[in-house]
């Protein structure tokens, strides 16, 4: 293995995860809307790279998984979703809410670091495809990282003074 | 000779063809009490209509200190005289006895009348305690798109700088906060590029989700007489329903609900590919062309077709039209603004525009239009989720600068995060961080999505709300104080229409009981709350409408919609001006950009704009490397599929909108007998293949149902596309046995029982038209049409199932040419 097919590796992984938490973030704030909704959303994005980054790891011999469900672990679910609307009246999930933006936010940058990583590497490598495949990809996952900066910056300042 | 014309039953009354180029011909209408003649009328008072946004000017008849009827304003450039059915009926619904004429508070679960001190000191003193133990942001005030810019501005005032709270939004983000947000991402700045005049020169005329026959009918009038004239417009009608403009269109496209971006980037695509574009325009006044043509590259109409469920050789015939013409004119309303990806395909027609060079010059002009009558200055005055004067909060000058005009310390302005909109307001005061809601001059418990929710909200023991409006509605009902409210016709105050025409409407007659303006509760709370300016002198240091228009204009200055240029002494002299009216532009200004971009440079904008798809904020860097010169945004977007789409269990989507009898929640239109009996109950409109698939027909009646909850209503089969169902959203339950909600002897009546809460993440704007929704028969028609009238939209598809709606001899209107005149082609150079 090298570093490219390691660098993908992680991608993979990092991606598959950020598109699992997006929706569990989603099904546990569904009382949050724009949280929700926006999250289903960008956990598309991270679904499709996923997919792409199977098809480019493929073209190197290395064999990765599919996305994961669009949604995962149903009973799961269906208990955070339950457990939202149960304390919807509730200031508490507030603080939840913005760790699990905290967490979402992290694990975008880690993605993005390793983007810019396979983009280098692909061009010290003159592999097109791949370098084709990361600009298309991380300026999403930049967009991801904007979008959690966004709520968090925008959501703090009530969150945090009426505890 | 005068002419009678039944108002109802003909909407938008006789022709006047005049042709391209020629100026609009003026037809006054006129309306008075039965009995009373014209030359009984003691006084005329000038005003313009607040029942819609077209501002039309009009004079209210007074005879014995009572409104006796309306007649248009042949001088002003809006209407030149014509009246729509709104503005020729509603206002007798000001002298309704139902009227609130004393404050209500709670004691004991009831509201009981009281005087205005002990009102007005339980809402100082909560104010006072809130402060003390919990902070400004425990407090929100939730305004209209129907006051005065004079009160808009106070409230303001004392909401940023007296209380210092970043939640003030206004209804008008239910209407037209996605036009402001998809000015601001293309213009850097909110202000509607063109004029209602540049229909007399348009060559082609694109409605985008925009019944305007219905939302704005002076101005269909002005369309209708144009195309009985010389050379007519050709229009574009965007629109699930069979509309006016649909019959009128020489393309309609009926796309399935919350596909507009797909449409928009085929009819961008093709505008592309067929090199329909003006370079020079292009790279002289705009950035992101490349980006635009390389998003759009694979969106052919082919494509959109598949996803839209149109014929993808009218997606070609529409962007031919658009593309081909030399005087385009795009409107846009509720079908794009209440939709799915709403600002994303907003800024898509604005894109379309500044690629054909379509802007700044008559007949060629960009309408992003407002449903309701004074939400521009809901806008311009910050009472909307803004910093007046179109102001930047993340610019420190421009925050430095609202200091200064207020005389306050920078830091007492919240400026740390954008000013909360609506519905994350709601999402605080659900969750208990608003602590005391003051809702003025609309009404939640109707217009908001997903009803139960919204009644959940305001009932909540820990919840203080302030209701200020004219009646006990449905939201009154649920307040621990109300305050009775003056309106239009019994105060005085300026409001500006869609195309930027500032109006004053005087007072014409007194408000009943102890009822009093929305600026006097204001100044009157700001007073008892003490607020101070940074010297210790009062913050608020006007005590009149007209020192107040005085204090507005000094925060205009230099602004965008700078009002220096105004008084009330020169609105009354020479009805509706455009602004920015100030000393270079005194006659007002009939379009922006006439030269270029003005507002867009970094150190100028009113916003470094958002992600179209995810709403996150750019930043200054990221701006001003985007676009130093300031220049216009062509800001692309792909195409994403609506939250919810139709599956076995709901299989419908499901749409609201209105009808141009009513207005809003019918808090004034349903008070008007005419306007009452055009439209009197909710209806559930379907297609006929539908309906015959299913076996149902006109009259029955029938639940739709939703995630959410469901409403109950008589089925009208109409062209409407097929696997849509059509709700229109003005009526609530205050005048049914239950009064604030549904009930046990009241089912589901308001269409927000049945809508999905999401928004816009750019515009923050609900979205009304993308619910999906289950239909069910509850019983068979009695023979009975449905309610819906059958002069609009809502036209039975079968002639003859329902009597043609009439109004009968109450709806007799006089409608008498006359010359315009300052015979202006323009009504501002």
């Amino acid at each position: 293995m090298n570093g490219i097919t390691l660098t993908l590796r992680t991608l993979h992984r990092g991606e598959r995860h950020l598109a699992h938490d997006l929706v569990t973030v989603a099904e546990r704030h569904r009382t949050e809307h724009e949280v929700h909704h926006v999250a289903t959303d960008l956990a598309v994005w991270s679904r499709e790279h996923v997919r792409r980054l199977a098809e480019a790891a493929a073209g190197h011999d290395v064999k990765l998984g599919d996305p994961p469900d669009h949604s995962p672990d149903g009973v799961f679910a269906t208990l955070r979703k339950k457990a939202s609307e149960a304390v919807v009246h509730r200031p508490e999930p507030g603080l939840l809410l913005l760790r699990d933006l905290r967490e979402l936010h992290v694990a975008a940058a880690e993605n993005s670091l390793h983007w810019e990583m396979l983009a280098q590497a692909a061009q010290a490598s003159r592999d097109s495809g791949l370098l084709e495949l990361a600009s298309s990809c991380h300026p999403q996952t930049l967009r991801q990282m904007r979008w959690t900066n966004t709520m968090i910056k925008n959501l703090s300042p009530q969150l945090l003074n009426s505890l | 000779m005068e002419d009678a014309t039944d108002r109802i039953a003909q909407p938008w009354g006789g022709r006047v063809p005049y042709g391209r180029h020629e100026t609009w011909p003026a037809r006054v209408d006129t309306f008075l009490a039965d009995g009373v003649e014209p030359e009984a009328v003691q006084r005329w008072v000038q005003s313009a209509s607040i029942l819609h946004s077209d501002g039309d000017a009009m004079d209210i008849a007074v005879t014995d200190g009572r409104m006796v009827g309306v007649r248009g304003r042949d001088v002003d450039r809006v209407n030149r005289g014509r009246l729509g059915p709104k503005d020729l009926f509603g206002w007798q619904a000001n002298a309704s006895r139902d009227r609130l004429t004393r404050p209500l508070v709670r004691r004991d679960g009831r509201l009981v009348e009281t005087d205005w001190d002990t009102a007005m000191d339980v809402v100082a003193a909560r104010s006072r305690e809130l402060l003390d133990r919990r902070g400004p942001g425990s407090i929100g005030f939730y305004t209209s798109g129907q006051l005065f810019l004079e009160e808009y501005y106070t409230l303001a005032v004392l909401a940023r700088a007296g209380i210092g709270t970043n939640h003030l939004d206004g209804n008008t983000r239910l209407c037209t906060a996605t036009a402001a947000e998809a000015l601001k991402e293309t213009f850097g700045c909110d202000g509607q590029p063109g004029s209602y005049d540049d229909f007399d020169h348009a060559d082609v005329i694109a409605l985008f989700g925009h019944n305007i026959a219905e939302t704005q009918p002076v101005q269909w009038m002005r369309l209708l007489d144009r195309m009985e004239g010389a050379d007519p417009p050709r229009l574009l009608c965007v629109d699930p329903r069979p509309t006016r403009v649909a019959q009128h269109a020489a393309v309609h496209l009926a796309p399935r609900g919350g596909t507009n971006v797909a449409l928009l980037n085929a009819l961008l695509h093709e505008t592309i590919r067929h090199d329909r574009i003006d370079r020079d325009f292009v790279d002289a006044h705009t950035v992101g062309f490349e980006e635009l043509a390389e998003r759009v590259a694979d969106c052919t109409p082919k494509w959109a077709a598949d996803i839209c469920d149109v014929p993808a050789a009218r997606i070609e015939e529409a962007a031919e039209l658009v593309g081909t013409t030399d005087a385009l004119v795009s409107t846009v309303l509720q079908g794009v603004y209440q939709s799915h990806q709403a600002t994303a395909a907003a800024v898509q027609i604005n894109n379309l525009h500044l690629i054909r060079g379509m802007l700044g010059r008559p007949g060629a002009g960009l309408l992003q239009m407002n449903g309701q009558p004074t939400a521009q200055n809901t806008r311009e005055c910050g009472a909307n989720g803004d910093l007046p004067g179109f102001r930047n909060w993340q610019n420190d000058t421009h925050v430095a600068d609202l200091a200064k005009v207020w005389n306050v310390e920078p830091e007492t302005i919240p400026h740390f995060a954008p000013p909360t909109h609506a519905m994350q307001m709601y999402r605080y005061a659900e969750q208990g961080s608003i602590r005391m809601l003051w809702i003025s001059g609309t009404n939640p418990a109707v217009s908001l999505p997903e009803l139960s929710r919204i009644r959940s909200i305001l009932t909540q023991e820990r919840l203080f709300t302030v209701v200020q409006d004219l009646f006990l509605t449905e939201t009154a009902q649920l307040a621990d104080v109300v305050l009775p409210a003056a309106t239009w016709g019994e105060k005085t105050g300026a409001l500006t229409n869609a195309d930027r025409t500032v109006h004053l409407s005087e007072k014409a007659v007194e408000p009943p009981g102890e009822a009093r303006p929305d600026l006097d509760i204001f100044l009157d709370y700001a007073r008892r709350m003490d607020f101070r300016d940074k010297d210790g002198g009062p913050l608020i240091t006007w005590d009149d409408p007209e020192s107040a228009f005085e204090a507005w204009k000094r925060c205009s200055a230099g602004r965008p919609c700078d009002y220096t240029g105004l008084s009330y002494a020169k609105l009354r002299d020479t009805s509706g001006i455009q602004w920015p009216c100030d000393e270079e532009s005194p006659e007002g200004t009939a379009r922006l950009y006439t030269d270029g971009i003005d507002w867009a440079h970094p150190d100028l904008c009113e916003s470094y704009g958002k992600d179209l798809e995810t709403g996150a904020s750019q930043e200054v860097v990221e701006y001003r490397s985007l676009n130093p010169d300031g220049k216009a945004v062509l800001k692309a977007a792909a195409y994403r599929p609506p939250h919810e789409e139709p599956d076995e269990e709901y299989p419908f989507q499901l749409t609201t909108g209105r009808t141009i009898y009513q207005f809003h929640t019918r808090t004034k239109t349903g008070r008007a007998p005419q306007l009452d009996a055009a439209a009197p109950d909710v209806w559930v409109e379907i297609s006929t293949a539908d309906a015959d698939r299913l076996g149902l027909g006109e009259g029955d009646l029938v639940d739709v149902t939703s995630r959410r909850g469901a409403l109950r209503g008589r089925l009208r089969p109409t062209g409407i596309r097929p696997g849509l169902l059509f709700v229109p959203f003005h009526y609530g339950y205050w005048d049914t046995d239950d009064g604030s909600g549904p009930g046990p002897d009241t089912p589901g009546r308001a269409a927000n029982e049945a809508t999905i809460t999401d928004w816009d993440p750019a515009s923050k704007q609900p979205l009304f038209k993308t619910a999906t929704a289950a239909l069910t028969l509850v019983e068979r028609g009695d023979g009975r049409p449905s309610p819906a009238p059958t002069t609009t939209a809502s036209a039975p598809a079968t002639a003859g199932v329902a009597r043609p709606t009439a109004g009968g001899p109450a709806a007799h209107t006089a409608q008498t040419p006359a010359e315009f005149p300052h015979g202006r082609e323009e009504g501002a150079q």
